[in-house]
């Protein structure tokens, strides 16, 4: 009984799928499913190495500092960084001194209410407080972004696919979309004419659908001062350490973990050295 | 306990006996997992999962209590929650990785644990309610880690939460008010993060209570064994402790320096960057997709493009979606009857070369239905899982009882112990492992 119930269930579903198969079959031969503008010349981030990768990755903190640098002169005007705190940049090598006054000097306050009257107002951050929003709810950030509210970047590096690869790539790859070929040299707006960036819109071809709402934020060689001793403020360079700083922003425990993991892992292998050593041992005169 | 020659405990220690006659506790730990539970003396390491298993389920629920004590089942705050645990709480990250891949490593063994009982016929009588039992638990598994996946409130969370319910909604008539009752609410929301965080607290002491009914019904027959063939007496066994519990310790450490390359050097690998984005009803991902260990069944569940109906006609009879949802319940729910499907009286794939072939090519099967899955619904992704999904049911419901009927299975050796003397007198001391079925035939060499 419940084989002739379970070879008609059997042959209910297994017919019915290989039907589906061949009505998709004909479909897909008879109409092929178009190429989408997506498909063709979306790009995928650049091949770049970062000091952190690896079981043995550590930040390279002076690429921090400039990357907070970055983001502090150009980001931070329209990107939250709302899971980080002040305090927690000592991790970047700052001192206490120093974090008092970056906190002190931000540009943005942190809401609060006045302690008199209650209402509400705003005061300079100090070290305690994670990094105020620049905008005061998603509403404000819309409206003063063509209507696209700029993404938190506390864990955009862990965001997106190959993340600080993903975010230098987004941040170098702007270009015009005029006579732009992908690798197989078609040309976007003779293959797909109705692809052409909106106006407002910025094409970037490491962008998902192609056209972002951010204007482009590095323009500029030395649009951000980098300390003396330091590589030159190039687009590239400052692409590169603000991708870093936001690659600890996203995963600051990074170097806490691996040297962790290290040593986990050495304490593993011996113990299951150990451990294989008592199975022999206990199996040495029984065949099995 | 059930075998003949089981040794009876006798308290040495007069604390043990003092114990013993008030609570029989240690008697129970002495039969169950001691030196008093007798096993074959022949199980390869296909045998170490379900003792992994149970480590996994031991790594969730004290990884799971700590993550619980920082986090809020509130919409608003619990994204945030969890990412503080992992940037301000001592050991906060390592509590979530451990806790996130944890899942992953428990699905893995589980599955590994499932395909031994398929390969060498664990299912069959007299262990049938260990295996249903072991579904039971399979299922609470994927309950519970659904639920779980919910939690972090990221796009994934949210949006898994939304198709997965929606599922429900495929039902005809009732299925619509089901799912606002599932969820409290039209969507995902506050109702549903906090029943979610409820039973996902709960189903892990379930699934224990589960496990502990799966090894008193393994305790009743006794452990199975790599030549299918039944102990005949005790020069077939081996005590569990010290033999088994030295052999599960070596598999213990692999298992956990394979966690640990995991937890601490490549901690996101398993999982979607999606869900590094706070849940926004908003907007919806580009591809929803549920965890790897739910892939099989997503691909199944997506495979059924065409309503069920008459051809070339305009009537449905059930609509793609509602069969998609009956096909992926029906695909888990199959296993339940596969005792009584597979009516072949030998065990062990060893000898059973028909049956071996069918079962490698279901695991290829399943393995591509799990890309398929984890892919974007095009094609080439939908025409591929429609095959899969069509050799999958056909492999159990329709395959499985053809072979058991018209399949000549090799002769099997007279005892565990003529087959472990004669494989090592031949071949030396040889692990036996699927797919080297004629290594392991002891009447071969004969």
């Amino acid at each position: 009984m419940v084989r002739i119930g379970a070879f008609l269930v059997g042959l209910f579903f297994s017919g019915w799928l290989i039907v589906s198969f061949l009505i998709g079959a004909v479909t897909f031969v008879s109409e092929p499913p178009a190429a989408t503008v997506e498909h063709e010349f979306h790009l995928h981030p650049k091949d770049v190495h970062w000091s952190s990768e690896g079981p043995f990755g550590h930040y390279d903190k002076a690429q921090l500092q400039r990357g907070f640098q970055v983001y502090k002169e150009v980001c931070s005007a329209c990107h939250s960084l709302k899971f980080v705190a002040f305090r927690d940049l000592k991790n970047l090598g700052y001192n206490e001194g120093e974090i008092k006054a970056i906190a002190k000097q931000w540009a943005i306050k942190t809401p609060d209410v006045d302690p008199k009257t209650g209402e509400a107002s705003g005061r300079p951050p100090v070290p305690a407080d994670h990094f105020p929003k620049p905008f005061a709810n998603n509403v404000a950030a819309a409206a003063a972004n063509n209507n696209a509210i700029p993404p938190d970047l506390s864990l955009m590096a862990k965001a997106r696919h190959n993340g600080p690869a993903y975010i230098y790539s987004l941040l170098t790859g702007y270009t015009s979309q005029q006579g732009y070929k992908n690798e197989k040299g078609e040309e976007l707006l003779k293959a797909f004419p109705d692809a052409k960036t909106p106006t407002g819109l910025h094409f970037n071809p490491y962008f998902a659908n192609l056209n972002l709402a951010m204007t482009p934020p590095l323009t500029a060689e030395g649009q951000v001062t980098y300390g003396p001793g330091q590589p030159k403020p190039t687009v590239d360079q400052m692409a590169k350490d603000v991708a870093a700083f936001l690659t600890w922003t996203a995963e600051p425990k990074m170097e806490n973990r691996k040297v962790a993991g290290r040593a986990v892992l050495i304490f593993l292998l011996i113990a299951t050295g150990l451990a294989y050593m008592a199975y022999r041992n206990v199996w040495a005169d029984e065949k099995h | 306990m059930s075998f003949p020659w089981a040794k009876h405990y006798t308290p040495k220690a007069p604390l043990m006996q003092w114990v013993d006659e008030r609570l029989p506790l240690p008697r129970l730990v002495y039969n169950a997992v001691g030196a008093g539970y007798p096993v074959p003396r022949n199980l390869n390491f296909f045998w170490n999962f379900g003792v992994l298993a149970g480590l996994a389920l031991v790594v969730q629920i004290v990884t799971g209590i700590i993550m619980a004590m920082h986090y809020g089942a509130n919409e608003l705050v619990a994204f945030g929650t969890v990412e503080q645990t992992m940037r301000d709480v001592n050991a906060g990250w390592l509590m979530r990785y451990a806790h996130a891949n944890g899942a992953s490593f428990f699905f893995i063994v589980v599955y590994l644990h499932i395909f031994r009982g398929l390969y060498y016929g664990s299912y069959k009588a007299p262990r049938e309610m260990v295996w249903l039992l072991g579904l039971v638990i399979f299922l609470l598994m994927m309950a519970t880690a659904f639920m779980g996946y919910v939690l972090p409130w990221g796009q994934m969370s949210y949006w898994g939460a939304k198709v997965i319910t929606g599922l429900f909604g495929a039902i005809p008539v009732v299925g619509e008010p089901i799912q606002t009752w599932l969820l409290g609410g039209f969507a995902p929301g506050n109702a549903a993060l906090n029943r979610f965080f409820s039973l996902h607290y709960l189903l892990p002491f379930v699934i224990a209570g589960v496990i502990i009914l799966h090894i008193w019904a393994l305790h009743i027959p006794g452990s199975s064994n790599p030549t299918g063939v039944d102990v005949k007496g005790p020069q077939d066994t081996v005590s569990f402790h010290p033999y088994y519990t030295a052999k599960d310790g070596f598999g213990a450490g692999v298992f956990f320096i394979l966690f640990a390359l995991t937890v601490y050097f490549a901690p996101n690998a398993l999982g979607h960057p999606d869900n590094y984005i706070e849940a926004n009803p908003l907007s919806t991902p580009a591809h929803i997709v549920p965890e790897w260990y739910f892939w099989p069944f997503y691909a199944i569940l997506r495979a059924f493009t065409v309503d069920f109906g008459i051809p070339f006609t305009s009537i449905v009879i059930i609509p793609a979606k509602l069969m998609g949802v009956l096909a992926m319940f029906a695909s888990i729910l199959l296993l339940f009857f596969l005792p009584w499907i597979d009516t072949s009286p030998v065990r062990s794939g060893n000898y059973r070369p028909v049956f071996k072939k069918f079962f490698w090519i279901l695991v290829l099967d399943v393995i591509v239905l799990g890309y398929c899955g984890g892919s974007p619904a095009e094609e080439p992704f939908v025409m591929i899982s429609q095959v899969a999904s069509a050799y999958y049911f056909a492999h159990f419901l329709i395959i499985l009882p053809l072979v058991a009927a018209f399949e000549r299975p090799l002769p099997l050796p007279g005892s565990i112990t003529e087959a472990v003397l004669s494989k090592g007198a031949h071949e030396g001391e040889r692990e036996a492992l699927p797919g080297m079925g004629s290594d392991t035939q002891p009447n071969s060499a004969a």
